[in-house]
Formats: C-alpha cells, structure tokens, sequence
C-alpha cells in the first residue's frame, strides 16, 4: 500500500522549508522502504503553520504543522503515515477551525488538489463551468456573471458582467481576455496562492470569458516578483492543451481559445488596467487617459476584458452552480465572498475566503488571532499601499465595498496588513508618498511631482517645521492629487495619508485631530 | 555578445508585443541588459533607440550594468514594515557595506529594494535569485549572507 502525503509548493510555504521537508520525508520515506506519492499541494493558506504536510486517510486529510525538517524523523517514529500522534499533530484538516468557518469557493480546490493535474482538477469538481458555458449562448453566459453580481476583485469592484456586455457588443476582428496577475498591493496574496495552487480554475474562467464576449487570444499578465507562478502557469497552460482545452477547438465545441502567460518588469504601476496594456505591448507601462474603455479600444486598439485573477477564477463556479448560488452569499451590492488576506503583524496569518459582510474585527481577531507581537493591533491598512488605515475604533465595520467607501477606506483586493502600537503612522503616511514618488508613471503632473512634495511637506511636519501651515498645505496637495491625477496611483496615495492625518495625529506632533 | 542578442531577439521578435519578452530574454541570459542591445532591438522591432531605452529605463527590473553573483532583494512594502523590516534593511546595508543598487566590492552581492513579494503572511521577505525567504532576521540574514559569500544557493 502507497501512503500519499501533501507538502504545498506555495511559495509561502516554500519560504519557511517547505522543500526541504518535502526531501525529508521523500529520503526518510526510501530509507524505511516505505512506498509513499508525495503530491506538492497548493496551500490552505494557514501560514502560521506551514510548511503544513498532510497525510490522506480513509476519516480524511490529517494535518501536521508547522513541520521543521528536523521534525521529520520524529513524525516517522509516531507512525504519522497512519495518523498517528504527535505535538505537531492538528487533527483533520478540514475541521481546522480557521479553514472550517470559511466559505471556499473561489479557493475550494486550492491547497486540495495536485495544481499540474487536469484529471485531479476535474474530480474536484473542475470544467463544470465551461462545459455548462458551451451549451449555453454569450448573451446567456454574460448574464449569469452580471447577475451573479461579481464585481472586480482587483480592487475597483466594477461589475464584471457590465465589461463583459460592452466587449460583447463592442465590434472587433479581434478581441482579448487579459488577467491582470499584477498583484502588487502589499498585504496581498490570494492571486499568487490561486496561480500556484489552482492554476486551472483561472484558465477555466478565461476560457468561459473568452467564449462569452467572442475573444480567441488571452494573455496572463504577471509580475516578475512571482517566479513559480510563472512555472506553474506554463505548465498548466500547456497541460490545460494537451487534454483539449485550449486551442482550436475547445472539447470539440468549435470555439477556439489561446492563452499566453506574460512577465511584467516590476512596475507597480502595470496593475493598472490601461498601463498593464501599454506593457502588453511591449511600451512603457504609462496609464492612457480614458476614454476609450479597454472594453472598447484595448490591447492592441482591440475590444478587450481586462479583469483580475479572482475576478475571473469566480466564473468557473459562477457557471457550474448557478448565478444565484454565488448571488446568494454577501451583503448588499457585495455578493459572493472575498478572498481576504491576513499579513503583516498578525499571529494566524493567512487566507481567508467568506461571504462579504464579517467585520474586520471577526477578520483580526476570531481568524487572525490578535496581533503576532502580542501587543495590541493600533490600526491595519486595507486594500493595499492606497489604501486608508483603518483605526481600531473603526474595527466593528463589515467588510462590504460601500460601508468602507462610505467611511473613505478601501477594500480593494482584500489585504488586510496589521500594525502593533509600534508602527509611527507619520512615517507610513511618508512612506506612502515615497512609494508614489517611485512607482508613479510619470504622465500626470499631480502624481508625478505632487508625490515629491509630499515627502517633502512630511517631512517638515514630523521635524516641527511651520507644522499648522504644512498641515494645511499637506491637505491642499492631497486634494490636488485626489481630484487632479489621471489615475488611481495619484489619485489614491492621498488616503493612507489623511487617514494617518485624521486618525493618528499625536504621530505628527499634532495635539488634537485636524479636520480633513 | 552580439551574435547572443542577435538570436534571442530573433527568438521572441515576432510575438505581439515582443519589447519586454526579448528584454527578460536577454536579462535571463546575461544578467543584465548590455548597451550595444539597444541599437539592435530598435533596428529589429522598426522602434528609436530612444523607444527602446525608454522601455528598458522604465521598468525596475532591467539593469543596464552586470550585477553581482547573487541579487539580494529586499522587501520594503507595508507588510514587511510592521515586522521590522526597516531594521532589516539597515542591518543589511552594513553587513554588505552597500547602498540599495549597488554590489559588494568581491562581486558577491548586489542589494535591489523590492516592493512586496507575495509573501505577506511570513513577513518580512527577502529574495534571492527565485527563491523567497520568510520571517527574515538579522540572524538569519547574516546566515544568508555568509551562505551567499561562500557561493551557496541560488
């Protein structure tokens, strides 16, 4: 009898041994005599115990974390290939509290199954989407997405099925489907955990919007930070049409579909939709001023779907189970679920899936567990370096795109970065002028030079230079930046700002908060 | 050197948008992208020199100068700040004796700031070569660094 053993190739879980676990146990495995498959998983996203080796049983996965490489030996001793006791030993996976209360759907298979396998992929419930798509007419696929109420996980929200209409009808030759793999946002991850762990199911939702909107050619753009995504993709590109799912004949359907995966060059800026293009084609990754919509004149002056990586790896199961099934989860004008990100000074780090519509304090405490210092968590920033800090009294707010934009924070992409009582919000509020200085793309005045003056402004406030003048002068470039950009790059930068400003003033050498 | 640009342009020149494949072709291959590139991906692609320089100069991750035997980056975004990686990045500019985008003097290591790695729940993050390093330390990247020096991984 073979013993099959997960240990994830997430490169997470790869940064703190993973690999070298993987040999462990492989070597111990052949010393022993021992017949075992040891299959690299995804990631469950319960970073705080990766590298998390799994061991299959007839009651289900048994879950062994966090595991050193000298930790292998010992689990070999407890007979861990049976389920046997250990320190390390945490039960059934899927009964992990933390991976319990999720609503996976986006993430079912990611961390489940073989991520280079489209037979493991289909068990798992894999194709049901596209298959159900090819029956269906691009009129009727487009609906379900729009009534599905996806909207862009990238961080925008717009309604996915609102772009999607406009390509359709849009006239073109040609048409594309680009999936912004640009994750950039600090505090995020769920793109680069899905690409390494379920690379297929955003293949998958490419192909069903390529079908929909009558695109034949689709490109991944992903940043060179990611390099075993990049593997990853390739191979699963090339597995993906091998078994008939890409290329001239999608299943025999008559409909054709490519995909190529392409490198970015570390430009934060390319995560913008019409910089991303630019840089598709082969330019300086410099924002175009809209309109014309990408929807409209995109990649190559083409009628193009730009969405993010989990915008489009929710249509798979959008299609396999119905629109109303996904419409179903959420709050408000947020349906579905998000994939939030737990990082920075965070005990249980990590991915968690649910509804829209947990608070931010369920999301730090009862998964997050409280800061990983100890102390006390003093603020987090959602949704990326553009994003607001969110200050602690703010905390009971539900995680829903219009009670946070109501209150001039942002959900965005779902990253949520902790800080203890540590952190000198007058430094991050710098900091996030600094970023713009570096990453802007030059083309607009407001962000291009508005970013140099703002370190500049906050530099003088923290050094008590003229502080009530600068302040006042801080907050008229905030609002010339807010209003005067061409993008969300300049146009952004200002709430981690204001928000520091607002919410944290005493950082500043101000006495009480000044109005902003 | 110019017979190598001459075939990996011509390996990637006729994808659409083929500036940035040919680019990453010729920086895997050489570590960098030389100057007398230039000329011969304009003339290739039908573009200025200046169109290409404009490119290459754009994006962070092109380097114009040959870089040391290993690249050690370090993660400056929001995540890795709240687990100290201020700290880490001044720890490492003294142990190398370098500034970010420079080389030591033996040629081992070259410091490159990067802005997030994806690795936000095991902040903060170094990378070398392909592989990322969680929970880094001054401990641990001391270990690194000698590794480095001694001419290990990556």
């Amino acid at each position: 009898m073979s013993y099959k053993i997960y240990v994830p190739c997430d490169t997470t879980a790869v940064s703190i041994g993973a690999d070298k676990v993987a040999t462990a146990i492989s070597q111990q495995a052949q010393a022993q005599g021992l017949a075992i498959e040891l299959v690299r998983n995804g990631s469950r996203g319960l970073f705080w115990l990766e590298p998390m080796v799994e061991v299959e049983t007839a009651q289900g996965r048994v879950a062994y974390g966090p595991v050193r490489m000298s930790d292998v030996a010992s689990l070999f001793e407890a007979q861990f290939l049976e389920a046997g006791d250990h320190p390390l030993k945490l039960g059934l996976t899927e009964e992990i509290p933390f991976l319990k209360q999720q609503e996976r759907l986006t993430f079912a298979r990611v961390g489940v199954i073989d991520p280079l396998s489209v037979s493991d992929y289909a068990a798992h419930g894999g194709w049901a989407g596209l298959r159900n798509a090819l029956t269906l007419t691009q009129a009727d696929i487009v609906s379900a997405v729009t009534v599905s109420g996806l909207r862009g996980r990238g961080g925008a929200a717009f309604p996915a099925g609102i772009k999607w209409q406009t390509v359709l009808t849009a006239q073109g030759e040609q048409k594309y489907i680009v999936c912004n793999a640009d994750e950039g946002d600090s505090g995020t991850f769920s793109d680069r955990m899905l690409m390494e762990g379920d690379p297929f199911c955003l293949i998958e939702g490419m192909i069903i919007a390529g079908v929909a909107v009558g695109a034949t050619q689709g490109y991944i753009y992903l940043r060179s930070e990611y390099p075993r995504a990049f593997t990853t993709l390739k191979t699963a590109i090339a597995n993906a049409k091998a078994a008939g799912f890409l290329g001239a004949n999608i299943l025999n359907s008559g409909k054709a579909f490519e995909l190529e995966v392409r490198l970015g060059a570390g430009a934060y800026i390319c995560g913008e939709e019409t910089s991303l293009l630019e840089s598709l084609e082969g330019k300086r990754g410099q924002v175009r001023a809209k309109p014309p919509l990408p929807a409209i004149q995109g990649l190559f002056g083409k009628p193009t779907v730009v969405n993010n990586v989990i915008t489009l790896a929710s249509v798979p199961v959008i299609l396999a189970k119905g629109a109303a099934f996904y419409a179903n989860y959420g709050m408000g004008r947020s349906r579905g679920t998000l994939a939030f990100q737990l990082a920075g000074n965070i005990k249980h780090g990590g991915l968690v899936e649910k509804a829209f519509g947990l608070s931010l304090q369920a999301l730090l405490n009862d998964f997050g567990g409280g800061s990983r210092s100890g102390k006390p968590i003093r603020t987090v920033q959602v949704g990326g370096p553009l994003g607001a800090y969110v200050p602690a009294e703010q905390f009971h707010l539900p995680l829903d795109y219009e009670a946070f934009a109501k209150e001039e924070f942002m959900i965005g992409h779902g990253g949520v970065v902790a800080f203890d009582d540590s952190v000198n919000m007058a430094q991050m509020a710098q900091f996030a002028m600094e970023f713009c200085v570096e990453e802007s793309c030059g083309k607009c005045t407001p962000c291009r030079i508005g970013s140099v003056r703002g370190v500049e402004v906050i530099e003088r406030i923290r050094q008590g230079e003229n502080r009530a003048a600068n302040v006042e002068l801080l907050k008229d470039l905030c609002d010339t930046m807010i209003n005067g950009s061409l993008c969300a790059m300049g146009g952004m930068t200002p709430f981690p700002v204001l928000s520091a400003l607002k919410y944290f003033p005493t950082d500043f050498g101000l006495n009480a908060a000044p109005k902003v | 050197m110019n017979t190598t640009l001459e075939a990996l342009i011509q390996a990637h020149r006729d994808q659409a948008g083929a500036l940035l494949p040919i680019l990453h072709a010729i920086q895997n291959q050489l570590g960098y992208v030389p100057a007398e590139a230039t000329p011969l991906i304009a003339k290739s692609l039908n573009l200025s020199r200046a169109e290409v320089h404009g490119v290459i100069s754009f994006y962070h991750h092109f380097r114009t100068t040959p870089p040391g035997k290993h690249t050690l980056q370090i993660c400056r975004a929001e995540s890795c700040q709240s687990m100290g990686s201020r700290d880490l990045e001044a720890h490492a500019k003294a142990a190398l004796g370098i500034d970010y985008h420079q080389t030591t003097t033996d040629g081992a290591i070259s410091l490159e700031p990067v802005y997030c790695l994806g690795n936000c729940a095991c902040s903060p993050a170094v990378r070398v070569g392909d592989e990322v390093q969680g929970r880094m330390d001054a401990a641990h990247l001391d270990a690194l660094i000698a590794e480095l020096r001694q001419g290990g991984v990556a």
